[in-house]
């Protein structure tokens, strides 16, 4: 789960670091009215995310009212790589020198959380790492051990951070990880953390990505991620407990076990069809859950035919096709053609039980997937 | 014959008294496994599924002498569960759990490092030596003995392989869950290693995904030290940037590591043939056994 900017800024001013004083707005009249009583300059920033909003138009700066009107005008309602925007952060504009890079994330290869301190910020942080590695200083951080002050400025003077403020950008790492250990979070960057003019240090901008499987332990969070949330679809999906992304082609699929089911996108894709989403019912396939997987795939507009591809294991395939029997009944006619295909234990049986009045039937994964790409095809037509 | 589990490994349930775990008990029991003990806190004493239950992994493991576990507790819980088994001094720990949280896990991995049991898994479907004994959740009608040994991220995925295989006759020596999170115990090189010392395992099939680089270094560790011949599968070319794709570490990173592409040609390059399906997956392993 990624918070918002303005989230993750609430959350880093909760922990004691410094950030801007900001407000978030959904109108341009809000956004005026925090402007003045923030006090000009201000930057206007979509709440959207997406990397890269300042290139792509989503910040900009005013010096005074109808700069401000005109900015939160611009940028309210515009699409943003594809993400609508409806609140914008406006913030107090600081006076900098020196943009720098703050971070921790997890080193999935090692096993453990890598801090990182860089004085390129300002940009993508992972392309000053492919052009010139050296730029960043890295500390790996036993998880058990935790990170003591000494490590964070052994990161921070080894980056080469000039001395007058060393010293509170390393207490900003260690703050920053001890956030990303209390937090369970999964990432945490300040880029860039700006050096003012007056020698102070300030976090123009805020990443926190949360791991989704610590939410239980982390309600406060977990609460703002109905807001967090983006495409309705996915929403839904959240809703429905199934693990779902949506993609831009016309064949559905709906499929158990992560594996497989990437799997026939990609044998969708290979066979000439491009696929419409990825759709994990899990284990087992209840009634019900066959039938909200169904529903979901059904409500995505761009989907013109179906394929549904269950490897029982424990689960057996009788019970998958009564499962799929029972969520068809609703149906006289199916709104898009769907192509089952059962695998695994006692799948034979469970094909023969199949209505295939209602849906079409094939043995193999790969006849199963081309047969769908086809339905698509004649629909599309 | 196999690696890592056989018919004389003795085998603790951890979460014995779940659903899951009485479920799953009773199925390894009828596949032949030798499941001699359960462990749930404050449940010592009792009898599940026709096994004692004790209260610690310690206490199980010196009873009952056993040297592995099987692990079914809740994610909340299954940090310390982990912990508890790395700490009986047991051979193998499979941890089919999915959901531990990522920092839960890092200090489980820093602990690993310390001892020396080995750890398979999280988030995985487990490990099956065909006709002698599994250890985890997969179904063991699909597998047939033989001289294949199988690796995998993913749990349905190893199923509709070692279908294709044990369709046309080709068995498995041992089959290796590895599981899909980003943080496991044994990854691919590691179980490669276990293959490539197995003198009846001809052939390996490695079904990779999306996300980490954990192919790549498998790919090198092939290229550089095994005989054995490998066939490679790998699931996600058609993940978008920055989804995760059902597993937790499944996804493709914004910058563009950890794609299929990437995972593809590493192993491509390392001499591997890597089948675009399931069935080309199959075709390649028939052809070298």
């Amino acid at each position: 789960m990624k918070l918002h900017e303005y989230q993750a800024k609430g959350v880093f001013a909760e922990a004691g670091l410094p950030t801007p004083e900001s407000e978030l707005a959904d109108s341009a009249d809000a956004a005026v009215e925090a402007a003045e009583r923030i006090g000009y300059p201000v930057a206007i920033k979509a709440q959207v995310q997406v990397g890269g909003r300042g290139k792509a138009g989503g910040i900009e700066l005013a010096d005074d009212e109808s700069e401000a009107r005109s900015a939160a005008e611009d940028i309210l309602g515009m699409d943003l790589k594809g993400l609508h925007v409806d609140r914008v952060l406006v913030e107090e504009a600081v006076d900098f020198t020196d943009e720098l890079y703050v971070g921790v994330t997890m080193d999935r290869g090692e096993g453990r959380p890598v801090a990182m301190v860089s004085t390129r910020g300002g940009v993508d942080i992972e392309e000053v790492a492919a052009e010139d590695p050296d730029a960043i200083a890295r500390g790996h951080v036993d998880p058990s051990f935790g990170m003591h002050p000494y490590q964070a400025r052994e990161a921070v003077f080894e980056a080469g951070v000039d001395r007058e403020v060393a010293m509170d950008v390393a207490s900003v790492l260690t703050t920053l990880y001890r956030l990303w250990d209390d937090r369970d979070a999964t990432e945490i960057e300040v880029n860039p953390l700006m050096v003012t003019t007056d020698g102070e240090v300030v976090a123009a901008d805020a990443v926190m990505n949360i791991d989704d499987d610590a939410l239980f332990r982390q309600e406060d969070l977990a609460e703002m991620e109905e807001e967090a949330a983006g495409d309705d679809l996915e929403a839904k999906a959240n809703e429905y407990g199934f693990d779902y992304v949506r993609l831009s082609g016309n064949v559905g699929i709906i499929g158990n076990g992560a594996g497989l089911v990437m799997t026939t996108l990609d044998l969708v894709d290979y066979y000439g069809g491009e696929p419409a989403n990825f759709l994990d019912i899990g284990g087992g396939a209840k009634a019900e859950r066959v039938s909200n997987a169904l529903d979901m795939v059904f409500s995505d507009e761009n989907v013109d035919s179906v394929v549904f591809n269950i490897f029982g294991g424990i689960t057996r395939g009788d019970e998958v096709a009564r499962g799929i029997n029972g969520a068809l009944e609703g149906f006289d006619e199916l709104p898009k053609p769907v192509v089952v295909r059962l695998a695994g234990t006692n799948a034979e049986e469970g094909m023969e039980i199949l209505n295939t009045e209602v849906v079409e039937v094939e043995e193999t994964l790969e006849a199963a997937v081309q047969r769908a790409v086809e339905r698509a095809e004649e629909v599309d037509q | 014959m196999s690696v890592l589990v056989g018919d004389d490994t003795r085998v603790v349930v951890q979460g014995i008294t779940g659903g899951e775990g009485k479920f799953h008990a009773e199925q390894m029991m009828d596949y032949g496994t030798n499941i001699v003990a359960g462990a749930v806190p404050g449940r010592g004493g009792q009898e599940v599924a026709g096994v004692p239950v004790y209260d610690t992994v310690s206490g199980a493991a010196r009873e009952e002498d056993a040297d592995a576990s099987v692990v079914f507790v809740p994610p909340a819980f299954a940090a310390d569960a982990l912990l508890e088994a790395l700490d009986a001094d047991l051979d193998l720990v499979v941890a089919i759990t999915e959901g531990i949280p990522q920092q839960d896990m890092a200090k489980v991995y820093k602990r690993l490092s310390e001892v020396d049991t080995r750890l398979v898994g999280p988030n995985c479907p487990g490990v099956i030596t065909p006709g002698e004994a599994k250890l985890g959740i997969l179904p063991g009608n699909i597998f047939s003995d033989g001289n294949v040994g199988f690796v995998s991220r993913s749990g349905t995925l190893t199923y509709q392989v070692v279908d294709n295989l044990t369709q046309r006759g080709v068995g498995q020596t041992t089959a290796i869950g590895i599981g899909g999170d980003p943080i496991i115990g044994t990854d691919f090189v590691d179980a490669l290693e276990l293959f490539e010392g197995d003198t009846d395992t001809d052939a390996v099939v490695m079904c990779g995904e999306i996300g980490g680089e954990d192919e790549e270094e498998a790919a090198r560790y092939i290229g550089e030290y095994m005989d054995t011949p490998v066939v490679g599968f790998i699931a996600g070319r058609t993940a978008p940037p920055g989804k995760r794709m059902g597993h937790a570490g499944a996804i493709v990173s914004g910058s563009g590591t950890g794609t299929a592409e990437s995972k593809i040609q590493a192993l491509e390059n390392a001499g591997v043939q890597v089948g675009d399906t399931p069935e080309e997956v199959a075709d390649h392993v028939e052809d070298i056994v």
